[in-house]
């Protein structure tokens, strides 16, 4: 099979005439999550940054499942649709397999991505189908009101669990790089620089771009990424990846981290090791076992938790391969005949 | 083949009904495929029932394990693969008392003596070998060594044991079909194409099929021959088709004839699977196969490629069908085509996947949370399948709906000879895509409302994405009628309720009316069916009819909605009767909307009905 050469995940995608508003990406539908809801800030990060992307509102279609990320789709004044839970991968994969003149974006919660929906999720992301697909975590089921949900830490206490969680939960991160995703990434709801740059990369990745967005939920888990985000934390909580530099954290960078001679990471001084015996961050290496390890670092609970790029390579698309296999039937043997085809195999005639 | 050896005394018959049966392994199927071929090539009309079991190797020489093909071949119209068997092919012990039971005195018994051992005896529980006793006395016993027989013609050959014994079915097939004049050129150049890269392999098997003809000739075990002469047939190109390869067509035809792509999102399942093999291959026409990962994104990914413009189908049977629920549910409040293919085996559960069943039509009728009305389609023949597939997508293309077309493993697997369409008559299925606003706000400028309907079908829009101005979202939660904004109004949800029930039923202006075969216009009783019931209560029918009997005939293509003179045509019969593979489905419909007094007839044993069976049934509804 011939491997596409390849190309920015929007390279097929028409370009808008004119750079187009915020306020033209903006649907005329009320907004009608919590006050104080870490949607909102996605959403605006969301209908700033994709006029910037350059390409025709009406080639951009968003989908989604169920749930209060779910709502995303009404708010977006592109093509949309709010789906069913967990299903918004699947029904994601027969558009943009067939269309491959739309960027096409997934919107979701842990419940959709994680929970009912887990195996549309790892199915896409293996194949490489070239969505983008956005996953609002809050660690909580919040429109129905407050159960656990699939990320939520061991011992917590909800309306489902008066006695303590005992379900481990998973580290989406590491799923996805075990999934054999082609791009995997995290940032927080909050941090809108940094939150629009991973959504730039993934819109530019061709395939499919996991992005597990930390997103704080007011109403049944207040303050789960506080640890990430106030001021005297989050220096030392946060592991900012960049591609090719090294990995460093905390307080003027004075942590880093260092493979381990036993296999495996070290968190160390900079000081005490020297810069060049850190890991140089490369998130297009062909192997996910370094990022996978890094995934591992910790999960917000364990008060490191790295965020960025963690994996960016490239793979032929699935919907790509699709239409190339049509092309070449085409090519070599001509469109179909209908009549030749009702005719195949052996046939009589009566006269 | 020239004649050789003694001349045989040649019989004609109007019809004869032969069963292949013997171990899975045996290429039983392969076998009646291809004297399938040579029968339609010579002309006769004929009907087919390969009857196998789930598992791919079954334990060897077990009753389980056995795997049968039936062909009804005749100079007349062929309705049905026949109830009793005039000839079977036994390849072991296995396969004669599995089937010996179905055949009617004087039967032809053709049996593979070197299978009949002690051990393999012993393991179906024939205490004796009843080839040495009398208990087969009531048929003509053909006693052949089929497979020394072949080891012995194939031992010149550098092929392994195995092998040479492997061609034993070729074997078997040459000896059939010099007994029934069949010309079997097609078979051998078959086996040329089959073992294109095992020429020695290929020149055995086609040696082992010229030497089962030649037994035949010479052996004196055979003193007749038999003929039966070329069907009266209309003129045309015929091909020889089964329900599943006629559905593919189907949707392949739909797609050219509305201009849109075919996607295809399946799970494989029994019996559904080949449908998925078929458009795979057909590449060259734009075909996009999806194999997903559940029955779940099956059906998920065609409903998002018909949000994006194409004919979006998913191919399964009931327990696909069970798990797709929620994503028709879904299509049917998106208001977006799509055809759901449910190629029926009997249930509950896992039920028994390779046997046919009628029991999902309360399913695909109900089987959705909510109001949520589906319209049914049904094919009544294998090459029927490919007409009832393009009736799917044209309701699907136009109502901007899903439809359900119930299929089943018996239309599937089965075959027959299919005059084949003029491609140019087949319908317009020709759709247009919404192109610019058809709202206007209250300050003048111009906007999309995807839920204001054609005020004929009462469709939405389809406004595909890519198209400027048009931008909108659709979703799950109930919309405003017109602009399909969410909308919590308690009368706007009775109106949406009401409204998407009454597109489905509107169809009903856009259907045939359900036709009668009453040839005399004064019988009493009619026989209402559907589905693939028609071949056995048509053939039921005829032999009433040939007994001087009166009685009318009705079969419905659609079962949502039911034609518009439905409860006419009921009313005018003084009694009528529903025969159907399941417990009474279309029954109870029938007496619920109509309240006409249906007398339900029913049988689940995941075969066809015997038309024995129904001409008694019959006999009994018009005698009292």
């Amino acid at each position: 099979m011939t491997i596409p050469e390849p190309r920015n995940g929007m390279s097929l995608v028409p370009a808008a005439d004119a750079k187009a508003t915020k306020k033209e990406f903006t649907s005329d539908q009320e907004v009608r999550w919590c006050p104080g809801c870490g949607d909102y800030a996605i959403l605006a990060a969301m209908q700033s940054f994709l006029p910037e992307l350059g390409l025709r509102r009406e080639n951009v279609v968003c989908i989604s499942g169920i749930g209060c990320a779910a709502r995303f789709p009404y708010y977006l004044n592109t093509y949309g649709m709010h789906s069913i839970h967990g299903r918004a991968p699947a029904i994601a994969t027969g558009l943009a397999t067939s269309r491959p003149d739309l960027s096409v974006w997934v919107v979701g919660g842990d419940g959709d991505f994680m929970s009912i929906g887990g195996n549309h999720l790892i199915h896409a992301l293996r194949r490489n189908v070239n969505l983008k697909l956005l996953m609002f975590n809050n660690r909580i089921y919040g429109l129905t009101k407050g159960q656990y949900s699939p990320t939520s830490e061991v011992g917590k206490l909800t309306k489902s669990t008066p006695y303590g969680s005992i379900d481990f939960p998973f580290n989406p991160v590491s799923l996805a790089l075990g999934a054999e995703a082609t791009f995997v990434a995290r940032t927080i709801d909050s941090d809108r620089k940094h939150l629009t740059s991973v959504l730039r990369a993934a819109a530019e990745h061709r395939g499919a771009a996991f992005v597990e967005i930390l997103q704080n939920c007011d109403i049944f888990n207040d303050g789960a990424f506080d640890l990430l985000k106030k001021p005297e934390t989050r220096d030392t909580a946060v592991v900012r990846l960049e591609h090719g530099q090294p990995v460093r954290f905390g307080v003027d960078g004075q942590k880093g981290v260092r493979l381990s001679p036993q296999g495996g990471l070290d968190v160390v001084d900079v000081a005490a090791v020297g810069e060049d015996a850190l890991l140089v961050h490369d998130a297009h290496a062909p192997e996910p076992a370094t990022a996978f390890m890094l995934s591992r670092l910790g999960n917000v609970d364990d008060g490191v938790t790295p965020v960025g790029v963690l994996r960016s390579v490239e793979r032929p698309t699935y919907d790509d391969q699709v239409r190339r296999q049509i092309d070449d039937a085409v090519a070599t043997s001509g469109p179909g005949d209908l009549a030749a085809l009702l005719a195949s195999g052996d046939t009589w005639t009566i006269s | 083949m020239g004649v050789r050896g003694v001349s045989k005394e040649v019989r004609q018959k109007d019809r004869v009904i032969i069963r292949f049966a013997g171990d899975s392994g045996d290429g039983m199927q392969l076998t009646g495929d291809r004297f399938t071929s040579e029968t339609a090539e010579l002309g006769n009309d004929l009907s087919t029932l390969p009857d196998f079991p789930a598992e791919i190797r079954a334990p060897a020489g077990t009753l389980p394990g056995v795997s049968a093909f039936q062909l009804h071949f005749a100079d007349h119209d062929v309705m049905t693969p026949g109830d009793r068997p005039d000839v079977l092919v036994a390849m072991n012990p296995a396969a004669l008392k599995a089937n010996i039971g179905d055949l009617p005195a004087g039967a032809d018994v053709i049996v593979n003596t070197d299978e009949f051992t002690p051990r393999a005896l012993a393991k179906v529980g024939y205490a004796a070998n009843p080839l040495e006793d009398d208990s087969l006395s009531a048929y003509q016993v053909h006693a052949i060594p089929l497979t020394s027989l072949t080891v012995k013609a194939l031992e010149t050959f550098e092929i392994s044991r195995k092998d040479a014994e492997r061609a034993k079915n070729m074997f078997a097939l040459g000896l059939l079909s010099w007994l029934y004049h069949r010309p079997v050129e097609s078979t051998l150049a078959f086996l040329q194409r089959k073992f294109a890269a095992a020429p020695e392999l290929a020149r055995a098997n086609v040696t082992a099929s010229n030497a089962g003809w030649n037994f035949g000739e010479t052996t004196e075990a055979f003193t007749v021959r038999y003929e039966v002469k070329p069907a009266v047939m209309p003129p045309g190109l015929y091909r020889n088709i089964t329900g599943n390869i006629a559905l593919a067509y189907g949707l392949i035809a739909s797609s050219q004839r509305s201009g849109l792509p075919l996607f295809l999102g399946s799970y494989p399942i029994t019996p559904a699977s080949d449908i998925l093999h078929e458009l795979s291959k057909h590449k060259r026409f734009g075909v996009r196969t999806f194999q997903a990962e559940d029955e779940i994104a099956g059906v998920g990914a065609a409903l998002g490629a018909a949000f994006g413009g194409a004919i979006g189908v998913t191919t399964t049977s009931g327990p696909g069908v069970d798990l797709k629920s929620e994503t028709i549910g879904l299509a049917v409040t998106l208001e977006l085509p799509l055809v759901v293919c449910d190629i029926q085996r009997a249930g509950p559960s896992t039920g028994m996947p390779t046997k046919a069943e009628q029991s999902d039509l309360l399913l695909a009728m109900f089987g959705r949370h909510g109001e949520a009305p589906v319209p049914i389609v049904a094919p009544l023949s294998p090459s029927d399948c490919f007409d009832a597939a393009i009736e799917a997508v044209r309701i699907a293309l136009k109502y901007r709906t899903p439809v359900f077309l119930l299929s089943d493993a018996y239309l599937a697997n089965g075959s027959e000879p299919w005059l084949l369409p003029d491609v140019a008559s087949l319908p317009d299925l020709r759709v247009e895509f919404a192109t610019e606003p058809n709202h206007t706000k209250a300050d003048g400028t111009a906007e999309f409302w995807p839920y204001l309907r054609d005020p004929e079908t009462l469709a939405r829009p389809w406004a595909v994405p890519g198209t400027a101005g048009l931008e909108h979202r659709v979703g799950g939660i109930e919309k405003a009628d017109g602009s399909g904004n969410i909308s919590y109004d308690p009368s706007n949800h009775d109106t949406m309720v009401r409204l998407r029930q009454a597109k489905i039923d509107g169809i009903v202006r856009d259907i045939p009316p359900l036709a009668v075969d009453d040839p005399t216009g004064d019988a009493e009783v009619l026989v209402l069916g559907w589905g693939s019931t028609y071949g056995p209560i048509g053939a039921a029918v005829r032999l009433v009819r040939e007994s001087g009997a009166k009685v009318a005939q009705a079969h419905l293509r659609h079962l949502n909605p039911l034609p518009a003179n439905t409860g006419d045509v009921l009313r005018a019969y003084r009694r009528v009767l529903i025969p159907e593979m399941n417990l009474g489905q279309l029954a109870l419909l029938i007496r619920a909307r109509y309240l006409v007094d249906a007398i339900s007839y029913t049988q689940v044993r995941g075969m066809p009905f015997k038309s024995d069976e129904l001409v008694d049934a019959l006999r009994d509804v018009i005698d009292t």
